[in-house]
């Protein structure tokens, strides 16, 4: 058979398609964002002004970067330990936490919110009124099939039980083969793993929307509601957030197979 | 969730609520939802073939295909409310392309029934994710079409649309069936750029669950519990069919 030298003329129409139906509006985003917000005339950079200057931007902005970190460290001390036991001792478990991992596939957000809403219900306020309480805790549910597909694929490409065997003979104790032997090895799945929870949790409407928690999202949905130009800008700088850890995550994920987590996201 | 779907006011069990799911205007609104996510998913995995087919398809240059995968992974997680408002930038009523059409060749898309706050618009914001999950998704399958299974059609004196016919479309058709299901449940479940675009106004079961809790209307937290419990019975049938359909498309990966 011959093989093509050069790009098919069919490849090119439908490349420029969805080329032209990813850039379009990403471009219209732009220039709404370089109009200014009193004569609505190109090009200035006050809307981004507006936002860099805004407390609100700022606040919320902490609250869920904060909220990602705390996140990230629950789901990590919770799951690497656990996966670590389940691959040493109990493989056999290994199915049936893949199979709960994919629950929130089938209990997405808006489902799950309801659900948690009442099984917390009775908790008190320090718990069930902070974000710190209830929203880190609901977005540990939702990082577990994330950080469990990550976590799982470091850890069978290592050879858990020779490390084991080696850190203990050495006389170290649980803790020290854990966090000096077996965490350096599945560093990058870890790395993965975090990125990921902290793109969904940087991200997450749904469960802060029905909770009414202002993070993050919620302060750009107001934004989008009362401020037309300055949403442009906010909107281009929350794409360049995105952007940034899921290209982190890639170039983590390419070094040791980054696993399907990568293509599931929580955003919408 | 599960129990309070079953329980009524006075926490006592009833099937009121499941019964009301049936009712004007639930039905509807699982008949919207439903509607969009066909929609988008049948759209979305035909355009998303298309695209990942030419992505990684022989003479493509290897860039345009790192491109592109690096792009999907980037955009199939991008979604919700900045989605939305890129979205009314673009033929909102004065996005670009709104404003692009009624300068250029007067033709006004919001009398055309193009606007965003309706179905059309959100099918339109929602294949901004479905494509690129598509792509993500059907990328390996078309990869997994081998070389040498084309190489010996043709030199059996297949023509191209003969190959495709008796061994392109049945090979890659579980695969293609079980992204497109799976495009289905991503749509179904979908809310935040639903709500951000329409304010909450287009009746699918999400923003309906969510008037319950972000309104005024919190007077049967029940039927809110009775409507997620339908979602959950959607997707649970989305994924019993979509399982079974990856482990058949599996059988040509070895």
């Amino acid at each position: 058979m011959r093989h093509r030298r050069h790009i098919a003329p069919s490849a090119v129409v439908w490349l420029l398609i969805g080329g032209l139906y990813f850039t379009i509006p990403l471009i219209a985003t732009l220039q709404i964002s370089l109009k200014s917000p009193q004569t609505g005339k190109c090009c200035t950079l006050e809307n981004y002004g507006w936002v860099l200057h805004n407390g609100d931007f700022w606040h919320t902005l902490k609250i869920s970067f904060m909220l990602a970190l705390e996140t990230v460290i629950i789901a990590l001390l919770l799951f690497v330990p656990t996966i670590y036991w389940v691959h040493l001792k109990i493989p056999r478990l290994r199915p049936v936490i893949a199979f709960l991992a994919l629950i929130p596939f089938v209990v997405p957000p808006i489902v799950m919110v309801v659900g948690l809403l009442k099984v917390f219900k009775g908790t008190p306020d320090w718990f069930y009124q902070q974000p710190w309480g209830f929203l880190a805790a609901s977005y540990v549910i939702l990082a577990f099939p994330f950080m469990f597909f990550s976590l799982d694929a470091g850890f069978r490409s290592i050879d858990v039980h020779t490390l084991t065997e080696a850190s203990q003979s050495l006389g170290a104790r649980w803790t020290t083969t854990l966090w000096r032997v077996i965490l350096p090895n599945i560093k990058a799945a870890a790395l993965a793993g975090s990125f990921l929870t902290l793109a969904i949790v940087m991200g997450e409407f749904t469960i802060a929307n029905l909770a009414a928690f202002h993070t993050f999202p919620i302060f750009i949905q107001y934004v989008n509601e009362s401020q037309g130009f300055p949403a442009g800008a906010l909107t281009l700088m929350s794409f360049a957030i995105t952007w940034v850890a899921m290209l982190s995550l890639l170039v983590f994920g390419r070094r040791k197979g980054g696993g399907p987590g990568a293509i599931a996201g929580m955003r919408r | 969730m599960l129990v309070g779907a079953f329980q009524d006011k006075a926490d006592d069990w009833t099937f009121a609520n499941i019964r009301l799911l049936f009712d004007h205007p639930y039905i509807d609104a699982y008949k919207t939802s439903i509607e969009i996510s066909l929609v988008t998913a049948l759209l979305g995995g035909i355009g998303g073939f298309f695209i990942a087919y030419a992505a990684v398809r022989d003479g493509t240059p290897r860039w345009i295909r790192g491109g592109i995968m690096t792009f999907s992974g980037v955009a199939a997680n991008f979604g919700g409310v900045p989605l939305a408002f890129a979205f009314i930038a673009t033929i909102g009523p004065l996005g670009l392309v709104t404003v692009f059409f009624r300068d250029h060749f007067g033709y006004d898309l919001t009398e055309h029934g193009i606007t965003l706050f309706g179905k059309t618009g959100v099918e339109l914001a929602y294949l901004y994710f479905q494509f690129p999950l598509m792509i993500l998704v059907i990328a390996p399958a078309i990869d997994g079409l081998r070389r040498e299974w084309r190489e010996a059609a043709l030199n059996l004196g297949a023509s191209n649309l003969q190959f495709w016919r008796h061994v392109g479309i049945p090979v890659l058709m579980p695969s293609l069936l079980g992204a497109m299901i799976l495009l289905f449940g991503n749509a179904f479940a979908a809310y935040a750029t639903a709500y951000s675009l329409t304010a909450g106004s287009i009746p699918i079961v999400p923003n309906l669950i969510s008037a319950y809790y972000t309104g005024n209307v919190l007077d049967n937290p029940h039927l809110a519990q009775a409507l997620a419990f339908g979602m959950f019975i959607v997707l649970a049938g989305t994924m019993a069919i979509y399982i079974p359909l990856q482990r058949r498309s599996a059988r040509w990966s070895k």
